[in-house]
């Protein structure tokens, strides 16, 4: 299951300036209003929940926090209930590096990941993409109405990554579980979280992959991970499972939310939808449109040490969330932030971050998203969302969506 | 007119080889550098332009020659 039903026994939301909460039912719905009146009412609002955390709206503000490493750790990138405790790794490494790392030692882990999710090797990926697009297209050949979130978009991502760690396609589901857990479940009660945690399933699962791998080295991303040298010597086996743990987590349900939330645009646009079939130079511009407009990542960081930031008291510990959705919409950095105008040629969007923590994988998101696309509209030119009531929301720090039925005759 | 890419803000967004692959390269890390000696033939200049604009860490210039 990747829906979540906020939960009902949490406290509406009535003051979004002092009290915000971004698992409340309004702001899975539409947060799109939320920060529009937050930017012209206080750029930084602040919630008690969560045990303390701030957020910040405006595209400025967003961006500087991005770009101050020193005030602020990637320590814990997900505000939750559960805080980083004793027995997670502390800065600057983490508990999955580069993410939740820090300088300096945030740049070496982060090198060793770059080559993997270079611009040229993720090229060496479109064709098995494409041949997975239409695969997930046949397998529903002979329906009148698709969910382009299950059926598709939700697959795509989760399948590619797999591929390139060198797993078999057949374990797919059990990550979905996975994800659905660490990213999705933030309102559940931080015991619960751990004790899920604790399970260790999924550890058990990476390390036996590992072994596999350590036994008999192969062309892939596991093993390149299992060679990559750090300061001279082999990356610890922890290191290597907690790296792939992020490219679960930071791979799968982004990307699919990019996908399903672009696909649902275009069931709901038949203007732009007409216009890019009849014109698919287009398909650049509208990618990076549906990336600004749709961004699905909002992440986090903690105050690393108190001090004041637009007047505001931020103190160590505190969260700071970082919705970079809020500031692709921002009214100051893009004209008509509100349109989705799949020609906007000029779109500094920040979808994939800011500054030193850039979306390690961009390069194999935006492939995917553009194949997918295209693939999707080559088998339906023509297609109308089925039914909006069905159309759902994920909560937490990734936002898509989740259920799209679609009429595809 | 010429291009430069500041190698200290580049976060290897990927926006200007994708404008751009004439103009611009990218490293095995997937950081930009610009190609040659980063002179814009005139019939790329409105490219150039657009690489500039959609740099998200503001990582590119132009500089206009006399």
């Amino acid at each position: 299951m990747s829906t979540t039903e906020p939960r009902s026994d949490k406290r509406p939301v009535t003051d979004w300036e002092t009290d915000w909460d971004h698992t409340d039912p309004a702001w899975v719905a539409n947060p799109y209003p939320i920060w529009e009146s937050l930017r012209s009412a206080c750029p930084v609002a602040h919630t008690e929940r969560f045990g303390g955390a701030w957020l910040p709206v405006t595209h400025d503000a967003i961006h500087a926090i991005s770009y101050d490493t020193e005030h602020f750790t990637s320590r814990s990138v997900v505000v939750s209930e559960l805080r980083p405790g004793d027995n997670d790794l502390p800065a600057p490494i983490g508990i999955a590096p580069p993410i939740t790392s820090d300088p300096p030692f945030h740049a070496d882990a982060r090198r060793l990941l770059l080559p993997a999710f270079g611009p040229k090797v993720i090229a060496g990926y479109e064709s098995f993409t494409r041949d997975l697009c239409r695969e997930l297209l046949d397998a529903v050949a002979d329906r009148d109405i698709v969910d382009a979130a299950v059926d598709y978009a939700q697959d795509i991502p989760l399948r590619v990554i797999v591929k390139m760690l060198g797993f078999p396609q057949s374990d797919a589901e059990v990550f979905r579980r996975f994800i659905h857990m660490i990213l999705e479940a933030v309102d559940v009660p931080a015991e619960e979280r751990m004790n899920e945690r604790e399970g260790g399933e999924l550890d058990a699962y990476l390390d036996a992959r590992i072994a596999e791998h350590l036994a008999e080295p192969r062309d892939d991303l596991t093993s390149f991970l299992l060679q990559a040298e750090l300061g001279g010597e082999k990356l610890h086996p922890d290191h290597v499972r907690g790296t792939m743990v992020l490219l679960l987590v930071a791979g799968i349900d982004t990307t699919w939310s990019a996908i399903g939330a672009s696909l649902l645009h275009l069931a709901t646009h038949a203007d732009d939808r007409r216009r890019l079939v009849d014109d698919p130079s287009l398909l650049d511009t509208a990618v990076e449109e549906f990336l600004r407009v749709y961004a699905p990542v909002t992440m986090a960081r903690m105050v690393a040490h108190d001090f004041e930031f637009e007047g505001c008291p931020f103190k160590a510990g505190d969260w700071v969330l970082l919705p970079f959705p809020a500031a692709n919409r921002d009214p100051a950095m893009f004209p008509e932030a509100d349109k989705v105008l799949i020609d906007r040629a000029e779109n500094r969007h920040a979808a994939f971050g800011l500054g030193i923590h850039r979306c390690l994988g961009s390069n194999l998101a935006r492939m995917e998203l553009r194949i997918a696309i295209e693939e999707w509209l080559a088998r339906y030119p023509d297609f109308e969302l089925d039914d909006p009531s069905r159309v759902t929301f994920s909560a937490g720090q990734v936002r898509g969506p989740r259920r799209i039925p679609v009429r595809v005759r | 007119m010429r291009i430069t890419v500041d190698s200290e803000r580049c976060q290897g967004h990927n926006r200007c080889y994708a404008i751009a692959p004439e103009l611009f390269d990218v490293d095995d890390l997937g950081y930009a550098t610009a190609t040659g000696d980063g002179a814009v033939p005139d019939d790329l200049a409105d490219k150039a332009r657009l690489a500039v604009a959609n740099c998200p860490e503001h990582a590119i210039a132009i500089v206009e020659e006399a």
